[in-house]
């Protein structure tokens, strides 16, 4: 694959990552190219974060390589800990951490940071209209603020390559737009961006590639699981174009992380309700009703029996 | 003999003068250690160390270390303390503040035992659990300790001062910066343990992690930034301590008691400030 593109940003070949000793994603291969926009879809507990961690050298890969480019910086914008949210610091102190990773001198006397480091700072905040708000402390933002602040960080530690973990989680739907937008430019302006995501909608609409992971154990091990879990287990992940990703959904053959994927992908018309559930999309062959999963119990391995597709086909 | 005659004779000044070094010194650096032990939700860990300084103590005496020695026998168990309790607290096993608990609770246990075993006076277990009743006479040996290891946190902090402020802000990103975050932790857990033995003895046991967590917590009612937190920590706990040593002196209370009764008003009175300041605002 390194041949094929002149720049790998990163790239992972049979990556299997564990977590107490627990293997959460197995066997992944995926490469990140200049200028992507790679959105990492999957259920609960498919090792998304995980993934993010080992892409930013926090966790060891059990298995497998995984390699970042040579000289290639990663911003990285984590998910907001309780912590952060009432702490004490003025968002000019937070976007100069970002050059942490930059600086030459590793020892420092006090806070500060050089020129270099400043102008590049002032650079991200503008860049995402924060400017004004240098002086404020962090904890007065609103969450949107908050967010924006924390991506002007990790545009200071990288233009290369940004991990976003769940951006817009907690963000109400205008703020959510507005960071959407904000990721766009970004990328439009040569950054490649690796987000992860639980909405599905966006994830189809921005990114130009998706990669999907797979729930492994077929669901959290609640007992009334029969379906197709040999099957579910041994699905292999998908990573490729949106397009063709989107497709694979429109006939309704990426069953790897259940229902959460249906909900654009299937033709409305064809969305039925159930009382009493919440709707998320089924499907519904001719004459025929097909459960819509309830959001509360984790999606079956697969889908019943009446509507088994083909299994592979969004797999390439 | 007047209070003035008193603090006029040459062996007392001095011995005023070393404990008020002793204590500045004590106050500031546990105030800039508090404001990341706060911040990262570690404050258990000054609470934990402090009784296992109690303990140390406690095992001291049963070891025979004569008195003079105390302070570098205890180090040792205190650093061992900070890396113990910060690996239980870090560990997803068992709730880490669960786990300090256990430690604090258990090293208090045992010192106590070891206390009642050897027969050592009540008035001592007193003055080593609430801070000797009078000023603590220092040895030169004694002094010179204190001043050198109060001087090492100070200098770690203020040249790692902006790894230790993306560590507490966001350990992820830290790490992804390159930052050796356990490091730093286990740094700033020894040197708690380091500064909660060099301060036992003057404030004792129970209310030396106030000196932790009251500065950086009043500090916070007003600063809006990490570095104006640092400063009016170290400047808020300095002076208190500074008064609350003065008024010890004039009216013959226990040091310990009067600094940290003078930080709760203190304390009282930004959170005071702070409310008007929020108010003001809106």
């Amino acid at each position: 694959m390194e041949q094929m593109t002149d720049k790998i940003l990163v790239s992972a070949d049979g990556v299997t990552l564990s977590y107490d000793g627990r293997p959460v994603v197995e066997n992944l291969t995926f490469s990140v190219t200049p200028g992507m926009y790679l959105c990492i879809v999957g259920a609960n507990g498919s090792g998304k974060s995980t993934l993010m961690r080992a892409i930013t050298g926090i966790l060891r890969p059990s298995a497998g390589t995984l390699r970042v480019g040579s000289g290639v910086t990663i911003g990285y914008l984590p998910q907001q800990s309780e912590i952060q949210r009432d702490f004490p610091a003025s968002v000019w102190e937070v976007a100069l951490s970002g050059c942490l990773g930059r600086v030459k001198n590793r020892l420092w006397f006090g806070f500060g940071y050089d020129k270099e480091a400043q102008n590049r700072a002032e650079k991200a905040l503008a860049m995402l209209g924060m400017e004004h708000m240098k002086k404020r402390s962090y904890n007065e933002l609103s969450g949107g603020q908050q967010q924006r602040v924390l991506l002007a960080r990790a545009l200071c530690a990288s233009d290369d390559l940004l991990l976003l973990d769940e951006p817009v989680t907690g963000l109400d739907p205008d703020a959510a737009r507005e960071m959407y937008a904000i990721i766009r430019r970004l990328n439009d302006s040569g950054t490649a961006i690796l987000m992860v995501t639980h909405d599905m909608e966006a994830a189809l609409e921005e990114s130009s590639h998706i990669l999907c992971l797979c729930q492994r154990h077929g669901g959290n091990g609640s007992g009334g699981q029969s379906g197709n879990t040999t099957s579910g287990r041994n699905h292999a992940n998908f990573f490729g174009p949106t397009d063709q990703y989107r497709a694979g959904l429109a006939s309704d053959e990426c069953s790897c992380c259940g229902m959460e994927h249906d909900r654009k992908a299937v033709d409305p018309r064809r969305i039925i309700q159930i009382p009493g559930s919440i709707s998320l999309g089924g499907t519904m062959e001719i004459g025929r009703a097909v459960p819509v999963y309830d959001k509360k119990r984790p999606a079956p391995g697969g889908n019943t029996s009446d509507s088994t597709p083909g299994g592979k086909g969004g797999n390439v | 003999m007047t209070i003035q005659s008193i603090l006029a004779s040459p062996f007392l000044t001095s011995v005023v003068i070393r404990s008020l070094i002793v204590g500045v010194l004590v106050s500031l650096c546990s105030a800039l250690l508090g404001v990341s032990l706060v911040l990262k939700r570690y404050s258990m860990i000054g609470d934990g160390l402090s009784h296992v300084g109690f303990f140390a103590l406690a095992l001291c005496t049963a070891a025979g270390v004569a008195g003079a020695y105390t302070m570098e026998a205890s180090i040792p168990i205190v650093v061992l303390a900070a890396v113990l309790i910060l690996r239980l607290s870090r560990s997803k096993k068992i709730k880490g503040d669960a786990a300090c608990a256990i430690v604090s609770t258990g090293a208090v246990a045992i010192g106590t035992l070891i206390n009642n075993i050897l027969g050592v006076r009540s008035s001592d277990v007193c003055s080593s659990l609430f801070g000797s009743a009078s000023l603590v006479t220092l040895t030169d040996k004694d002094l010179w300790l204190s001043v050198i290891l109060s001087a090492l946190v100070l200098v770690w902090y203020v040249l790692c001062a902006r790894r230790i402020f993306a560590v507490t802000f966001d350990e992820p990103f830290a790490r992804s910066a390159g930052v050796h975050t356990e490091r730093l932790d286990m740094m700033m857990a020894i040197l708690t343990g380091i500064i909660i033995v060099v301060g036992m003895k003057m404030m004792g046991a129970i209310m030396i992690s106030a000196l932790i967590l009251f500065p950086p917590m009043t500090a916070m009612r007003l600063t809006g930034s990490f570095r104006a937190t640092v400063w009016v920590s170290g400047v808020v706990s300095v002076v208190s301590f500074v008064i609350g040593f003065v008024l010890a002196c004039l009216f013959s209370l226990q040091t310990g008691a009067t600094v940290v009764t003078v930080q709760l008003c203190v304390f009282l009175l930004f959170a005071l400030a702070g409310r008007v300041k929020v108010r003001s605002k809106r």
